[in-house]
């Protein structure tokens, strides 16, 4: 429990460069992980990792951003940020899952797609709007976890789920406060006061019915004890398996199709 | 009586077209490209294309309506749609009204029903002049209701893009209506109906990483700027400058993500061509 820190002092702690990334937490909640790489277009982009494993004894797709351990593994993956082949290769993975009725279960910690030349002269916003469009209409159960950083479209091209979860210490935003304070500010400088205004942390955006679930961490942050992490997120993704498997869904269509609709129609046609 | 209606809807949407003044009535227009100055009229008739260069000034939305649909069919949607301000983000308020005050629109969307060359489609604009025509909770709203307008009444979908993004004061609620409009255009696409997106100067960030990418046809105004990440943000990641050309409709088409590249005054006749091809069983 954390209850009492500022949205900047979670940012820091999402940003820890010893939370648990992605291999963590297949290593810990799955089994018989098979590693699958490339997008069968370009390439590979090891900034996501993705492949089929065994969670509690059920073959599942399990997909996330990646980022690394060290600065070697960092520049490795990018920094978890994607390029277009990495979320081409998350699709493909998906359309897998729903070929073999598996379910998808995606993990979430990213500074956002990458804005580089040759990303956008292979179509980021395509790969990205793509990916948005086929997950929505999946028809295998989507779950997704933002762990640590998710932010701008870069995230959400993983997280069109029927749940969206989230660790207490994570944060979701349509940006980088620096980014947002630069374009709203031009001054990256003032990212604390970003902070307090986005509305990017777990508790702001279970009230904005953005989320479905707060996570809860150990005192100081997940890295602290990792053990304890671990027990909370398995508990939250069987249990919402489970309720997805038995049919429990508002559809996901309708679940984000709400999402601010709370504008004046007086003349709907 | 049919026809009453019809010259009372033209004369609407021409005196609302006429209120767009990015090139002022009177007034002459310097070409941002060519930097020469054309009068307003010869500008006015080349369909706010400079004569000289061939640069595509930003136009309204109401202008856009009224350059593509069949004179008199046009009749708008949701036009009472106006935008809240969910994350009471200061002096968020203020600039709508400003933006309200200064345009005569409510959101940076426009949405409307009418006939290209007698074929029935719904049309969808984004203004440039209202934020940038960032996305907010009612603009993906709005564009949401249209493509379900479409579905539902079965017709063919044009959306007419002009964006820096997201609406930063809306923050993660704008992120959202990125998987909502994509989402609608997913059970759009699944009905077999036509979804035809024209790129216009700018299409960046979460507009073109959701409804503006997902086309059946994808079409692009001459020289328009068309990219997820802003020039400036890729300039900073790469430190060097940005190739001549970079991001432009023309780039944006040799690399595979435009079907063509449309001069404004062939726009028209284009999309009544895909309208035409795309008639069930055939034209009649």
């Amino acid at each position: 429990m954390n209850d009492r820190l500022t949205a900047a002092e979670r940012v820091a702690i999402a940003r820890h460069p010893q939370r648990p990334n992605i291999s963590d937490y297949i290593s810990a909640l799955f089994t018989d992980f098979f590693e699958q790489r490339g997008d069968r277009l370009m390439g590979e982009d090891a900034s996501i990792l993705g492949g089929v494993a065994l969670y509690h004894g059920r073959p599942v797709t399990v997909i996330g951003t990646r980022k690394g351990k060290d600065l070697e593994e960092n520049i490795h993956c990018r920094f978890g940020m994607p390029n277009p082949e990495g979320y081409r290769k998350a699709l493909r993975l998906m359309r897998q899952a729903e070929k073999f009725r598996r379910p998808v279960i995606t993990f979430i910690d990213t500074g956002g797609a990458y804005p580089g030349l040759e990303a956008e002269e292979r179509g980021q916003g395509e790969a990205i709007a793509r990916n948005l469009m086929e997950m929505s209409r999946l028809t295998v159960p989507v779950i997704a976890l933002i762990t640590g950083e998710g932010n701008s479209g870069g995230a959400l091209a993983l997280a069109v789920a029927d749940r969206v979860l989230m660790l207490e210490n994570a944060v979701y935003a349509i940006l980088s406060p620096e980014g947002f304070a630069s374009i709203l500010w031009k001054d990256a400088g003032r990212s604390s006061d970003a902070c307090e205004l986005m509305k990017l942390t777990a508790a702001d955006l279970k009230a904005l019915d953005v989320i479905d679930e707060i996570i809860l961490e150990p005192g100081g942050g997940a890295h602290l004890a990792r053990a304890i992490t671990f027990r909370q997120v398995d508990e939250a993704i069987s249990r919402h398996l489970a309720e997805l498997s038995k049919g429990k869904q508002l559809g996901r269509y309708q679940k984000f199709r709400r999402i601010g609709t709370a504008v004046p129609k007086k003349e709907g046609q | 009586m049919n026809s009453i209606f019809a010259k009372r809807r033209a004369r609407l949407l021409a005196m609302k077209s006429l209120r767009e003044h990015y090139v002022p009535v009177g007034s002459a227009a310097v070409c941002p490209r060519c930097g020469k100055e054309s009068g307003h009229p010869a500008v006015a008739q080349n369909l706010f294309v400079c004569p000289l260069c061939g640069y595509h000034f930003p136009v309204g939305a109401y202008y856009r309506l009224s350059i593509t649909l069949d004179h008199g069919s046009f009749r708008e949607l949701y036009p009472k749609l106006a935008p809240q301000d969910p994350l009471s983000f200061p002096g968020y308020r203020k600039k709508l009204e400003a933006a309200q005050r200064k345009t005569g629109l409510n959101e940076a969307a426009v949405s409307a029903v009418g006939t290209i060359d007698g074929r029935r489609c719904v049309v969808g604009v984004l203004d440039s002049r209202f934020f940038l025509g960032s996305m907010s909770s009612a603009v993906g709203e709005k564009l949401t209701l249209t493509i379900e307008y479409a579905w539902k009444n079965r017709l063919p979908l044009i959306v007419f893009s002009a964006s820096g993004g997201a609406r930063m004061q809306e923050g993660i609620l704008s992120l959202m209506q990125m998987a909502k409009t994509s989402a609608a255009l997913g059970r759009f696409d699944q009905r077999g109906l036509l979804y035809i997106s024209v790129l216009t100067d700018p299409t960046t960030g979460g507009v073109t990483a959701s409804f503006a990418s997902l086309g059946d046809v994808i079409l692009a105004e001459p020289g328009a700027l068309i990219g997820f990440a802003g020039p400036r943000v890729i300039q900073q990641t790469i430190g060097e400058t940005l190739p001549e050309g970079f991001q432009r409709a023309e780039f944006q088409m040799e690399h595979g993500f435009v079907d063509a590249v449309v001069p404004r005054n062939e726009m028209r006749d284009t999309l009544s061509q895909l309208l035409r091809l795309h008639e069930k069983g055939g034209p009649s």
